[in-house]
């Protein structure tokens, strides 16, 4: 028997980037088929059915028709457009991130489905939180575990001894700690306080309800985001351009703030 | 191509470079060119000359323009306290169109895109900021289109302009005229709704 011509599917909208007079090129993120591009015709129109449903950072139920090179969105139904993300810029900015994340640490019609359920609950989750930098480290590091870069937290990656409670060092090379002792044979790593690697420890083994209970002052918030960073622009091999928007807003919150003091 | 005339495979190659337009679609342009009188050829070739020549950006709303400053700012009749904040030089004809403005516009380049790494500086905000120093505008009236990058666009210039004391206006959302509330998606039936007026 042939195989269908069209199928269905829920999706998140990673991407978007106009074609023609009022198509779109959209990229999207599917539990059972992984990244996927399609096009939506007439998207741009006014009256389009599709419009404000294949829009960037859109949760929707899909039908789509096999194409000769893309697949072409015939319908599309909002489930979640999560309005409290774009509301806010901050919220706007770490969602976006996220998406770009995924987009481009992941390649076509390659199925995650765990991928998939940890970027929707991440933006479920920005939509509630206060605390947006726990969410996109907690994001991070899953995302890296879901990829097959979990970072090893446990023991030394070079020489396997168990950690003890001191600085020890993070390899983006090994992808994982290396003792003090270990350290002296690769001198480029970054120093990992214990506070950071007994949150790093926490995170990777929960679930994100009891990752949020977690305080993590200033301090310790910034070395965490400075550790996973690091590990993903190696993993990428470049910068994450929305990450440079995100810093962006930070400074001039952190500037707002010391101007209001 | 060695069996083509020289000047019209350097035509049909021209042609080629722009959007939308194939090779076969840049070969018929060509030949029907060819077999167009010569004065409709020159005036389309002085028309595409003239356009790099003489258009130029507005020195205050960066609108595009032959006359620096272009028509609207020149327009002493227009309102010159309302600015209407657009993404790009072609938002401002359907805006015009309407003849419900008549204050004068500012044109942004572009939109914040994260992904493509385009921040606030490759934007005509800086400009805009500039413009609204002299305590003689009393609104601004953002006019991104209603995407994500239209609204995070908008989202910072609000950051941006709240501290200067200047009224903010955002375009409403709502349902096309001719469209089907079966079809709208939710964000724009739920602001349609939220921004619905006594009838």
């Amino acid at each position: 028997m042939a195989a269908p011509h069209t199928y269905q599917t829920r999706a998140i909208v990673v991407k978007q980037s106009k074609i023609g007079e009022a198509d779109r090129i959209v990229t999207i993120y599917t539990p059972g088929f992984g990244k996927l591009q399609a096009i939506a015709k007439g998207a741009c129109r006014p009256g389009s059915k599709l419009g404000g449903n294949v829009e960037l950072l859109t949760y929707s139920s899909m039908m789509l028709a096999k194409g000769r090179n893309l697949d072409i969105i015939t319908q599309s139904q909002t489930i979640d457009a999560f309005p409290a993300l774009r509301n806010d810029l901050w919220h706007m900015a770490c969602a976006l991130y996220t998406l770009e994340l995924v987009d481009s640490s992941t390649l076509e019609n390659s199925e995650n489905s765990p991928l998939f359920d940890l970027l929707l609950n991440t933006l479920r989750c920005l939509c509630q939180s206060q605390n947006d930098e726990s969410v996109v480290r907690y994001f991070e590091l899953h995302l890296l575990q879901h990829l097959g870069y979990r970072p090893q937290l446990r023991r030394c990656v070079n020489c396997d001894s168990r950690l003890n409670p001191v600085i020890n060092f993070f390899s983006h090379r090994q992808g994982g700690i290396l003792c003090p002792r270990c350290n002296q044979k690769e001198p480029t790593c970054r120093p990992l306080s214990v506070d950071a690697l007994k949150v790093l420890r926490l995170w990777q083994g929960c679930d994100y309800s009891t990752a949020s209970r977690v305080k993590v002052g200033p301090k310790l918030s910034l070395e965490l985001k400075q550790v996973m960073q690091g590990y993903i622009r190696h993993l990428l091999q470049g910068e994450v351009k929305s990450m440079t928007w995100l810093e962006e807003l930070e400074k001039k919150s952190v500037d707002n703030n010391c101007g209001t003091d | 191509m060695a069996s083509i005339a020289e000047p019209i495979a350097r035509l049909i190659a021209e042609l080629n470079k722009l959007p939308g337009i194939g090779p076969k679609s840049a070969q018929r342009l060509t030949y029907h060119l060819l077999h167009m009188p010569d004065e409709e050829v020159k005036s389309l070739a002085e028309a595409i000359m003239s356009l790099k020549e003489k258009v130029e950006l507005c020195s205050v709303c960066f609108n595009i323009t032959d006359r620096n400053p272009c028509p609207i700012c020149q327009d002493e009749q227009r309102d010159h306290s309302k600015i209407c904040v657009v993404e790009r030089p072609s938002d401002i004809i359907p805006l015009e169109r309407t003849g419900k403005f008549k204050g004068v516009y500012h044109v942004l380049h572009g939109t914040i895109s994260p992904a493509q790494g385009i921040g606030p500086q490759e934007l005509k905000v800086k400009e805009l900021l500039y413009r609204l120093q002299d305590n003689s505008v009393a609104e601004v009236i953002l006019a991104t289109n209603p995407t994500m990058e239209g609204e995070a666009t908008a989202m910072y210039l609000r950051q941006m302009i709240h501290p200067l004391g200047i009224n903010i206006s955002r375009l409403a959302r709502g349902l096309p005229f001719g469209s089907d509330l079966e079809y709208a998606d939710d964000m724009t039936l739920g602001q349609a709704l939220e921004g619905r007026q006594e009838f």
